[in-house]
């Protein structure tokens, strides 16, 4: 039995965060770019306690909640902004987001 | 009382306590009073001038407050004052602005005091939590604030890509956080910088500072992280777009210094090494960018990207006067920047938009008030003297030679005289070309005059005694913890 050292949450939380990552860069929808925002997020989450396990204090879960209630308050805006978006231009495609131009 | 803390804690954030205040009464206001516009502005004029008031109760003192979260010294002190000074020059500015737009004045002040009261945490916070929290009261404001004109797509795009780019940094930006604590297992400041000092720097440090380094150039818009700027500068209602550009910039500057100078002393040679770069890129991309802008508020955006390098000059020489003399210059930045916005919403009228740079044309011979006016703003932010802006760029780019970082300050003069020419259209455009609406002078009701009046005054007065200014900046910037062992490290 292969026991679970805070090496493998690193990288679990590495592997999260580059999926996050990627997602922002390559896709095209807003919401699932937001999505992949809160992956980033998660990972850092993830990062957050199993930190606070190894140097044995609470501060990372304490950390963690308030991230949790931080990226909850960026939802509710995030989607606020995104359905007055989709109101006026009825599309949620980033590359269709191109009335300014230089 | 919840536990450990005491009435002293209370005391110590009664600024950010009676802004809280303040902003609920507005927000009540708004509901029981719907159309009384000036009571809503006078209330939270009120708010910010109270707030005012108590900093400068706490002024000489350095302590930390509530169990070391909290920062009371001249350097938190410094920065409320200009958030402060920003915010209420952006509320007066915004009232004949409102008016045109028909928007709804409650709640738009009360986002104003909210963000307002992210940028003072973010100057007094020195523990990651209470600096992370501070950055996203102030941010989440924002991304509303920016989308304000709900019917004008325009609004709506820079608000979906400020918040995109926003939330997409806060991650970068908390993942670097996450590693520090790791390594540290503390978020307070002077713990991080404890635990770190005498030994070498592990490799999961130096990845933080490049994450967190990269998280809060998104929030100053330093090249490479900019390109949400220009189109949210352009699109966000103008007195946001003149909020964004002097009070976000100023309280995402002290959390930088905070984190780096204060917490990351012992990797200084890295940072140092790549706010160099950051310097170089944000100021050159900047300057030659705005160069072909047809938009007034598009081309204030990319010169304030330009700024934003300017300023990192501060951090790269991160001893006591570089960042005293950062400190200047974000003062006289506050008023030059914010007094050419202000012109630029005076132009907005209820059939005109006017943030081309051709609807300036012939203003001289329409305005010629406002035509000085803005020639000032505009030598200042080119650094002509005797501006304010040229007494900044002189302390800013002296302090860069003195430190030997000559090339960074030959790089930055010749990027001044680049930015000139920009500057310097503006000008040719309100004397030289035809009026673009003859006959309709610009209007500016009492509240625009005060802030004009304000923005003037500083410009001229800290151009000519800026002894003012930097000797509350060298206080502030000595109440910053860690030059020592900066210092040590060259």
């Amino acid at each position: 039995m292969m026991e679970i050292t805070p090496a493998h949450y690193t990288i679990l939380s590495a592997a999260l965060f580059s999926v996050g990552l990627i997602g922002v860069l390559v896709r095209r929808n807003i919401i699932i770019i937001f999505m992949a925002i809160e992956l980033m997020l998660n990972a850092v989450n993830i990062n957050l306690v199993a930190y606070a396990n190894e140097v044995e204090n609470l501060v990372g879960q304490v950390f963690v909640v308030f991230v949790i209630a931080v990226a909850a308050a960026e939802a509710a805006v995030g989607l606020g902004i995104i359905l007055a978006l989709f109101r006026n231009k009825e599309t949620v495609n980033i590359d269709e987001m191109n009335v300014m131009r230089s | 009382m919840p536990a450990g803390f005491s009435a002293l804690d209370f005391y110590y954030i009664l600024p950010e306590l009676l802004l809280t205040g303040g902003a609920m009464v507005v927000l009540l206001l708004a509901v029981l009073t719907p159309r009384n516009d000036n009571l809503l502005l006078g209330v939270s004029l009120g708010t910010l001038v109270a707030s005012v008031l108590s900093v400068s109760l706490f002024s000489g003192l350095d302590v930390t407050a509530a169990r070391g979260l909290l920062a009371v010294d001249s350097f938190a002190a410094f920065f409320k004052f200009i958030v402060l000074l920003s915010a209420g020059l952006t509320m007066l500015m915004s009232a004949p602005y409102l008016r045109v737009e028909g928007l709804k004045a409650g709640e738009y002040y009360f986002l104003i005091l909210c963000a307002t009261l992210g940028m003072m945490f973010m100057a007094s916070g020195v523990d990651l939590i209470t600096l992370f929290i501070g950055l996203e009261t102030m941010a989440v404001s924002f991304y509303i604030l920016a989308g304000f004109l709900k019917p004008n797509p325009r609004s709506n795009e820079a608000a979906v890509k400020y918040f995109l780019l926003g939330a997409f940094s806060l991650g970068v930006l908390l993942y670097g956080m996450s590693l520090v604590y790791g390594a540290t297992g503390t978020t307070s400041l002077q713990g991080i910088a404890v635990a770190l000092s005498g030994q070498s720097p592990s490799m999961v440090i130096v990845l933080a500072v490049v994450l967190i380094g990269a998280g809060m150039g998104f929030k100053i818009a330093a090249v490479p992280f900019h390109m949400w700027a220009p189109d949210v500068y352009e699109g966000a209602p103008t007195p946001v777009t003149a909020f964004l550009s002097v009070g976000s910039k100023a309280a995402s500057f002290a959390m930088l210094l905070r984190i780096f100078v204060e917490a990351l002393p012992a990797v200084a040679a890295d940072w140092s090494a790549l706010f160099w770069v950051l310097a170089v890129l944000t100021m050159t991309l900047g300057n030659i960018a705005a160069l072909t802008q047809s938009n007034l508020k598009r081309m204030l955006a990319y010169s304030s990207i330009a700024h934003a390098g300017y300023l990192l000059i501060g951090v790269v020489v991160g001893t006591e006067r570089g960042v005293a003399s950062m400190l200047v210059y974000l003062g006289v930045y506050l008023f030059m920047q914010l007094g050419a916005f202000a012109i630029v919403v005076a132009m907005r009228r209820s059939d005109v938009v006017g943030d081309e740079l051709k609807d300036l044309g012939g203003l001289f011979r329409r305005s010629p008030a406002a035509a000085f006016m803005m020639l000032l703003f505009m030598l200042s932010l080119g650094g002509i003297p005797p501006t304010a802006g040229f007494m900044g760029k002189v302390w800013l780019f002296g302090a860069a030679v003195d430190a030997g970082f000559v090339w960074l300050a030959v790089i930055a003069v010749a990027n001044s005289a680049v930015s000139l020419y920009y500057y310097l259209r503006v000008v040719v455009f309100m004397w030289m070309h035809e009026d673009a609406q003859p006959g309709s002078p610009l209007v500016f009701g009492p509240a625009m005059t005060v802030a004009l009046g304000i923005a003037i005054l500083g410009t001229v007065v800290f151009g000519i005694y800026p002894q003012l200014l930097f000797e509350q900046a060298q206080a502030a910037a000595g109440t910053l913890e860690g030059f020592s062992a900066t210092v040590a490290l060259r």
